[in-house]
């Protein structure tokens, strides 16, 4: 479309001041017959009930048919891996807590396990095991708000409430040890900041024994109900040679057949001492690799979970909770660069950190899951209808603080 | 034609006037009552069911007042009209929903003389005014000017009128098992104790009890039906941009609807004013009895409601086109065999 020219006949007003033109508009050709004009762009914006955060999917549809889905991420972009580089290490820990808001624990164990092989630091066993107990009770957490707020995309209400009410227990507990209930700034990078007192490990096991039934009732509610697996299974199906291909890990994963954990196949912190199962999708009401299968593999992994956490209890030893003598600052060696990755409820987090001899890391980069998992959207959500859209979305349990950072 | 007089002097035709006033401020005074209960009721058993406790500040500790509060609030809300909207269809919408509720109320039989219009094409006449409100759905998503809206509209309008006929169908059994349309004969057909209601009278019609409370649920768009307005797809579908009292009468209409299906199931199915043992074994009175049988239904509407997941638009065209409509017909004919035998 050309710009308008101006005609003969322009008017200055009587101060001078401003200029009126008369415009001549070209005439726009409509377009050709044969352009097909039946569909609709529609804009699944960043303020949407199901879009989980600040998510904006631009989805071209043909009446209820989706024929393309483009996601467009920024809108939670705080620009974390700059801060990183001003902070100092230890001042890292806070911003890793908001990234994947909702497994905080998790975001944390990473970096600290990564700058603890950078420095080559032993951490004490104590402390190791309260990681690792939080951690999983984070990753509980993790998947029931997962769980909760797929149910409410499917549209029962009531599960989500069920699944706050047992996260509140976990949060509970999560105050009791650091003072906060969703960012924690917990891990240290030598041990923990606080230790686990007898009162809170009772609690904990209060916590896992009322639980534990509550997954069956979760189950009888909805995993088995016939609306909820007509809505799930056979829909979004990943195939396993397409997840490997787009870089898709954690319970997705899983869920597509392949029994890849990191917590068992790249063992780091003492996850090698526990024995836990990998729950894998089978296809068991759909396909494999389906939005049914990815819900089961998350339901399941809550019970793995709670099995780890009573290990872990037993076997806590008496100790430090944190290295005793931790260095004055931590300077890590010039030239230095590492990447470790570590399981979180949503795949693998990575932290690749460049030390350059200072007491700031040169840099910090974070391999986000959640990122990486999104980008799958696009092609699977060829030719589904709407609320299939909304299913697999949801499935994918994305956070936005986590994809954005 | 004889000089007939009410009252010692007043022309019959002022007094059927004055009735007709009388009787339509009667009703609109017991939807808005109603509507103010089963909100109430709604908002306490949804409660309980997700394990927490509902409203109780406003009001003493049940929270009753909790619903006028909510109106109040509601009338003082900003009435905006969307840029670009079509200004009469946009206000004439939820007008035309709550016209073809309130209408169907005339009909329904609270009790052995408490009909206000008996007519004897009651049920037929009850049908074709609540088909009425599918139009006003429309006009509310299609005036909006909002892509979401008309989203919502299309698929209501679609749901609603598939699952008209499995309704009909269902009631048609009954219809042809007591010989008449009239609601009150209905209902006095099943006078005398629970093994008179027509539910139990009968294998097809037991079964068609259950296909009318399922399609008149998809009628109603409440969960597992609700997509209309689904709200983690669609905002909230045809009525997103409405607010103030425009939207209270929506949300109005719904729960005055529920009353209906629920009267209708009571009356077609559940023996109207027909208590569990005949009136003579124990006195309670008709419009009791009917009142009880409604409320057991709609709570349980509200229960079906927050527990189960809702059905994809194309799972529930096959629900009603593939399913309820065949069962239907097949019950209609067990109905008929059955009376002929």
């Amino acid at each position: 479309m050309s710009t308008p020219t101006p005609t003969e006949g322009s008017r200055t007003s009587r101060d001078g001041r401003s200029v009126t033109v008369e415009v001549k508009v070209p005439h726009v050709p409509l377009p050709p017959e044969d352009l097909d004009t039946d569909e609709m762009i529609l804009n699944m914006g960043p303020q949407h009930p199901s879009t989980h955060g600040v998510l904006r999917l631009e989805v071209t549809t043909d009446g209820e048919i989706v024929n393309q889905v483009r996601p467009f991420i920024g809108y939670l972009h705080r620009c974390f891996e700059k801060h990183s580089e001003k902070v100092g290490y230890p001042g890292v820990v806070p911003y890793t807590d908001r990234m994947d808001y909702l497994a905080a624990m998790n975001n944390n164990h990473g970096y600290v396990v990564t700058v603890e092989k950078l420095l080559e630091m032993e951490v004490p066993e104590r402390a190791e095991h309260i990681r690792v107990i939080v951690a999983e009770l984070n990753r509980i957490a993790s998947h029931l708000v997962a769980f909760g707020t797929y149910a409410l995309d499917i549209g029962a209400v009531t599960p989500f409430l069920y699944a706050f009410r047992e996260r509140e227990r976990i949060l509970d507990i999560f105050e009791m040890a650091c003072g906060a209930r969703l960012t924690y700034n917990y891990y240290r990078i030598g041990g923990v900041s606080g230790d686990l007192t007898p009162e809170m490990i009772g609690m904990i096991g209060e916590f896992l024994d009322y639980f534990e039934p509550k997954l069956k009732e979760y189950d009888n509610l909805l995993s088995y109900n016939k609306i909820f697996i007509e809505r799930t299974a056979g829909v979004g199906v990943i195939p396993l040679d397409m997840a490997l291909g787009y870089g898709i890990t954690g319970p997705m994963l899983r869920a597509c057949g392949m029994a890849w954990d990191l917590r068992k196949n790249d063992p780091y912190s003492i996850y090698d001492r526990f024995d836990f199962d990998l729950p894998l999708g089978e296809g068991l009401k759909g396909e494999k690799g389906d939005c049914y299968d990815r819900y089961m593999v998350r339901m399941r992994e809550m019970a793995q979970s709670c099995r780890i956490v009573r290990q872990a209890v037993e076997q806590l030893p008496e100790g430090d909770y944190i290295l005793p003598k931790l260095p004055k600052m931590i300077r890590p060696p010039k030239g230095a660069e590492v990447y470790v990755r570590t399981e979180t409820p949503r795949g693998e987090m990575g932290f690749y950190i460049v030390s350059d001899g200072t007491a700031n890391p040169w840099r910090v980069k974070v391999r986000s899951p959640c990122f990486t998992n999104l980008a799958i959207v696009p092609a699977i959500s060829h030719g589904v209808m709407l609320a299939d859209l909304v299913a697999i979305i949801g499935s994918i349990d994305i956070v936005l603080g986590e994809v954005d950072r | 034609m004889a000089e007939y007089t009410f009252f010692g002097g007043m022309h019959p035709n002022l007094v059927y006037a004055l009735a007709m006033v009388f009787w339509g401020v009667v009703i609109l005074g017991f939807v808005a009552v109603l509507g103010l209960y089963l909100i109430w009721l709604e908002r306490k058993v949804s409660a309980r069911i997700q394990s927490r406790y509902g409203p109780i500040y406003v009001g003493g500790k049940f929270g009753w007042l909790q619903t006028v509060a909510d109106t109040v609030k509601l009338l003082g809300k900003e009435d905006l009209v969307p840029r670009d909207a079509d200004r009469l269809m946009f206000n004439m919408a939820p007008a035309i929903v709550m016209i073809a509720t309130v209408m169907t109320f005339a009909a329904i039989p609270f009790g052995p003389n408490l009909i206000i219009a008996d007519l004897n094409i009651g049920i037929f006449y009850l049908l074709a005014v609540s088909s009425l409100g599918v139009v006003g759905i429309i006009m509310g998503g299609w005036a909006s000017n909002n892509k979401w809206s008309l989203y919502g509209a299309m698929r209501a309008a679609s749901q609603i009128v598939s699952y008209e006929i499995p309704v009909a169908l269902s009631l048609i059994g009954v219809v042809m098992f007591v010989g008449s349309l009239s609601m009150a004969e209905i209902s006095q057909f099943q006078d005398g104790g629970i093994w008179r209601w027509n539910l139990f009278r009968s294998p097809f019609l037991f079964l068609a009890g259950f296909v009318y409370f399922v399609a008149a649920l998809a009628e109603l768009n409440r969960t597992p039906f609700d997509l209309p307005e689904a709200e983690s797809e669609l905002v909230s579908g045809f009525h997103t941009e409405y607010s103030g009292m425009k939207f209270a009468f929506f949300f109005l209409a719904e729960f005055a609807n529920m009353f209906i299906v629920a009267a209708v199931a009571t009356a077609m199915f559940l023996g109207g004013w027909s208590g569990i043992v005949p009136h003579d074994v124990l006195p309670i009175p008709g419009v009791v009895n009917f009142l009880v049988k409604c409320w057991l239904l709609i709570v349980l509407m509200m229960w079906l409601r927050w527990t189960l997941p809702r059905l994809r638009v194309d799972q529930l065209m096959y629900v009603c086109w593939k399913v309820l409509i065949p069962v239907s017909f097949f019950l209609l004919l067990g109905v008929g065999v059955q009376m002929l035998l």
